[in-house]
């Protein structure tokens, strides 16, 4: 019966791993074809790192399980996610303070 | 089972609610995220501070293959799939599905290095080298990092499916516990990759 419960879960959950596998590939063929748009730069890479993060977003809620997971999995994560902010941040704040304007624009 | 035997690595930890094993892999992933963060961070510093990007002139996306990158990434897109497959076979009971989903992984990511290869060697032919300039440097660095974690995903990958899949017999909800956590690792580098391959080559 158990074992009855557990393959019709995972069953269930097939559909949903197909989907997001074709959603990831359509993702990508938006975010290659934005890129012959020859958007300004700062636009370029807005919506770039936009599609990044929803196929991020997706492979790590749907493939990694993350939309169904522990409570001391997702304190870890945003744990890592602070540090990793901090991490980004940091170093680049520094330039822009000893530059006037944004460079690299 | 021994004394020595790391222990809750099927049944959850009763402080944690999770087994031993998963809440390792996450630690793990924790500190990559760390180790990938402190390069991209680098890279957004460097390439700030440059007046051009490339700096030989020109688009990223007339330097590096576009299309090559492109294709790599729907592979292993599809590599992540497969490894999902291949879990949710094991879940399902069917070791003979689980071999065929898991080799197929296997398959994937051997296609995504031959492809880096092919693009490495147009590189050097060209003289390309990290020491070329910084966007060399970078590229070269953060893809050969990645390629070695795809190297490391082959590596684990290729054991559960030969001598480490006759734990099958003796403790399947264990070795499913183990395919469970090389496929976190597996989805993880294949996230990584999402963020490089518009990064280094589209923008």
């Amino acid at each position: 019966m158990a074992e009855n419960a557990q393959h019709e879960d995972i069953s269930k959950h097939m559909g949903q791993y197909y989907v997001v596998f074709v959603a990831l590939l359509c993702l990508t063929a938006v975010t290659v074809g934005v890129s012959y748009l020859h958007l300004t730069r700062p636009l370029a890479i807005t919506v770039a790192l936009i599609i990044a993060s929803i196929k991020a977003g997706l492979v790590a809620a749907v493939f990694m399980h993350l939309i169904s997971e522990r409570k001391v999995i997702y304190a870890v994560l945003i744990l890592t996610a602070l540090f990793f902010i901090i991490l980004l941040a940091l170093p680049n704040l520094t330039v822009f303070e000893h530059h006037s304007g944004m460079p690299g624009t | 089972m021994s004394e020595t035997a790391i222990p809750y690595m099927v049944k959850p930890h009763p402080v944690t609610g999770i087994p031993n094993g998963k809440l390792g892999i996450w630690l793990f992933l924790a500190s990559e995220v760390m180790l990938f963060g402190a390069l991209f961070s680098s890279y957004v510093l460097i390439r700030t501070g440059m007046p051009h990007w490339p700096p030989e002139g020109g688009l990223s996306s007339e330097v590096l293959n576009v299309p090559l990158g492109t294709f790599n990434t729907a592979v292993l897109i599809t590599s992540s799939i497969t490894m999902v497959l291949a879990w949710a076979s094991c879940k399902m009971g069917s070791l003979p599905k689980f071999k065929m989903w898991m080799g197929a992984t296997v398959f994937l990511a051997l296609v995504f290095l031959v492809v880096k290869y092919f693009e490495y060697s147009d590189k050097f032919h060209h003289e390309h080298f990290p020491s070329h300039d910084n966007f060399y440097a970078i590229y070269f660095v953060l893809t050969g990092l990645h390629g070695l974690h795809i190297v490391g995903g082959i590596i684990v990958n290729t054991f559960l499916l030969t001598a480490g899949s006759k734990m099958w017999q003796t403790d399947p909800e264990h070795f499913t516990n183990r395919v469970e956590n090389a496929g976190l690792y597996w989805h993880f580098v294949d996230l990584v990759w999402i963020f490089l391959f518009p990064s280094l080559y589209l923008l």
